[in-house]
């Protein structure tokens, strides 16, 4: 199959995912319980007036489906309505809080990726000795740390006793120096167990690909131990290790919901988990089918680089 | 004539019908060579070959002992009362979990209070200890549900392919497009909070690995000649399915299901920590954290230190013993520690 075929075929399987994906998101305020028109109100009283005319308002009078319709009609529009909190447009909130989210999202994967491959590679070269046995080890307590835990320690040592950081972060512009400063914590955060993953992942591709006949055929033709590891190794191994990272960015999004609330951090993250306890149901959906898509697009875009890299793999 | 009728309601049962031969030679030949096939002795003898790798491996059994010692402690924390009757009378916890001291507010490590108090005067040894039934409990009773829906769903997918598959792989396609702790958190929106509500919305988003996992490995079984051979006996689908397909094809979900365990556990504390697990000042262990930043700041290291290392203790071991059970039941299964953790 040719990469466009495939891509033809691929983005033909998207669809349905894309369609379930909204509809799941949509029917999240469908099966709260109780009127849809008490979450608007956010359960005060008022006159049977102003909700009957709230009802029309959110075309709460239509069926499921014409509902379903218009709100999906908006949300490719990027409008999903006001705020039920703060009466301000949802996108325009979640706009203002994704800079932030992103930086830290790209310092986290940035801190995963420089510490998981390295340690990886160091890890296969040393296979089976008391370096690969530590690294093992290392890489487990990584995944077993619960990240809140790991930031609120991080906060306690280099925030509350040495002083180092700031406790909370400071009020300046995404990339100030000030708020680089402050975004290492929860990087590091962040990243570790990623980190971890993509260390055992790499460790693992890479055994596999120094058994290979190939290498030998390097080695005995003189090419140093460095040179075949790198030139050779290391860029055969990467194939399967570009889809993990592509997956990370899932991880990622998982953890910086948590990272933000430990870290005071004022991201999309913390909006999340504001909308939740605040009842704030357009924001809440928002966030949600944002999240949902981006995943759908980034998994595409890994499949397609995994083909690209690697043309056996069609399916 | 007996020969005659035991062969048309022996060969009737299944889609083909074997006419021409006489079945007597072949019971003849069991009955010299008394040779019969138990099945019971079989998968006793994988299980046991499967405890003898795992019982070589020093990591795994340091983690069980763990899990062991957790166990132990949680269950003899405080007495266990059903249904009024005493079922285990021990109480190790030296205070209430649930009860407040307010003469000893955070309170730090003493000798009275090993762990130190917490800002409502309870003692967080004892809060650590009996936390553990919350985190363990949630763990056990998630995977179990997750695998008793994602095992079925998964085996029918991969066996009969076509319209069945396509229907439950997109679902898990869709699900799957959400991050675990973000679907967790809006189902949780949506349920309300409460132990069983955070079990179902634990449940709806673990169930896809196991379910994914499972259709994968039964592609490649359902090709082996033993089911060629069940098919052509006429044996019904449902038996091939669950006798010959699906315990050939658990040994990925079995050791996915062991780490699972660590990862809900880790997910269920970081709903605690968010304030949507329990409700908010049970003893569970995520939750006993959610107010934690606070008195962080203000220096108590004591109130986030010990309920947090009780669920990095807990996720490890079960990681060790994850690894363990890997290398015991699925050998040549990939040796990437650590995958139970799903994005």
């Amino acid at each position: 199959m040719s990469l466009q075929r495939y891509l033809i075929k691929r983005l033909l399987v998207m669809i349905p995912v894309l369609f379930g994906v909204t509809l799941l998101t949509f029917s999240l305020t469908k099966m709260l319980p109780g009127s849809p028109v008490d979450y608007i109100l956010q359960f005060q009283e008022t006159t049977p007036g102003l909700r009957d005319q709230l009802r029309a308002q959110f075309n709460l009078d239509e069926p499921v489906y014409i509902q379903y319709w218009l709100w999906l009609r908006d949300a490719v529009m990027l409008d999903f309505g006001d705020s039920l909190i703060s009466d301000r447009s949802v996108s325009g909130a979640i706009l203002t809080r994704l800079p932030k989210t992103l930086l830290l999202g790209f310092m986290g994967f940035a801190i995963a990726i420089s510490i998981g491959i390295p340690l990886g590679v160091i890890a296969a070269i040393n296979n089976g000795n008391t370096v690969d046995e530590a690294s093992r080890v290392a890489a487990l307590i990584g995944i077993a740390t619960p990240n809140f835990w790991l930031g609120l320690m991080l906060l306690l040592v280099f925030s509350v006793q040495l002083g180092l950081f700031r406790v909370i972060p400071p009020d300046k512009a995404v990339l100030s120096p000030a708020m680089l400063k402050f975004v290492i914590l929860p990087a590091i955060t962040l990243g570790t167990a990623s980190s971890a993953l993509i260390m055992r992942l790499t460790r693992s591709s890479m055994v596999e690909e120094l058994n290979k006949d190939y290498v030998r055929t390097a080695k005995a033709k003189g090419l140093s131990e460095r040179t075949v590891i790198v030139k050779h190794v290391l860029r055969n191994s990467m194939v399967s290790v570009v889809t993990v990272a592509a997956i990370q960015v899932a991880f990622i999004v998982n953890g910086s919901v948590v990272v933000e609330q430990v870290f005071s951090w004022p991201g999309v993250g913390r909006l999340l988990i504001d909308a939740i306890t605040q009842r704030d149901l357009p924001v809440l959906q928002a966030i949600v089918l944002m999240i949902a898509v981006t995943i759908v697009f980034v998994n595409l875009v890994a499949d397609l680089l995994y083909s690209w890299l690697d043309p056996r793999i069609r399916y | 004539m007996s020969h005659e009728s035991q062969r048309t309601t022996t060969n009737e049962r299944g889609r083909i019908r074997v006419t021409g031969f006489d079945t007597s030679v072949f019971e003849d030949r069991d009955e010299r060579f008394d040779w019969q096939q138990d099945e019971s002795t079989v998968s006793r003898d994988r299980l046991t070959r499967a405890w003898e790798r795992f019982k070589r491996n020093r990591t795994a059994l340091v983690g069980l002992a763990i899990i062991a010692l957790m166990l132990f402690t949680t269950i003899f924390a405080r007495p266990i009362v059903i249904e009024g009757i005493t079922v285990q009378p021990f109480s190790l916890a030296p205070f209430d979990p649930t009860n407040s001291n307010f003469a000893a507010l955070n309170e730090a490590p003493t000798a009275t209070h090993p762990f130190g108090t917490d800002w409502s005067g309870k003692d967080i040894l004892s809060r650590v200890m009996f936390g553990g039934r919350y985190s363990l409990t949630i763990g056990v009773i998630t995977v179990s549900i997750a695998l008793s829906v994602g095992v079925p769903l998964g085996a029918l997918a991969g066996y009969y392919g076509g319209w069945i598959d396509e229907v439950i792989m997109r679902l898990v396609d869709i699900l799957y497009a959400f991050p675990f702790l973000v679907l967790a958190i809006a189902l949780i929106a949506v349920l309300g909070q409460g132990f069983w509500n955070m079990i179902t919305a634990l449940v709806l988003v673990v169930w896809i690995s196991y379910a994914r996992l499972l259709r994968g490995e039964v592609l490649s079984v359902k090709e082996n000649e033993y089911v060629t051979a069940a098919k052509a006996l006429g044996a019904r689908d449902r038996s091939i399915i669950f006798r010959h397909v699906v315990p050939n094809a658990m040994a990925p979900v079995i050791v996915q299901a062991t780490l699972g365990i660590g990862t809900v556990v880790l997910n269920a504390a970081a709903l605690g920590f968010l304030g949507l697990g329990l409700e908010p000042g049970s003893p569970e262990w995520g939750s006993m954290l959610a107010r934690g930043r606070s008195s962080l700041i203000q220096g108590q290291w004591w109130i986030t230190v010990f309920p947090g290392l009780a669920i990095f203790l807990f996720v490890l071991s079960i990681n060790l013993v994850g690894d363990g059970v890997r290398d015991a039941v699925d050998p040549q299964g990939d040796t990437s520690g650590g995958a139970g953790v799903r994005e």
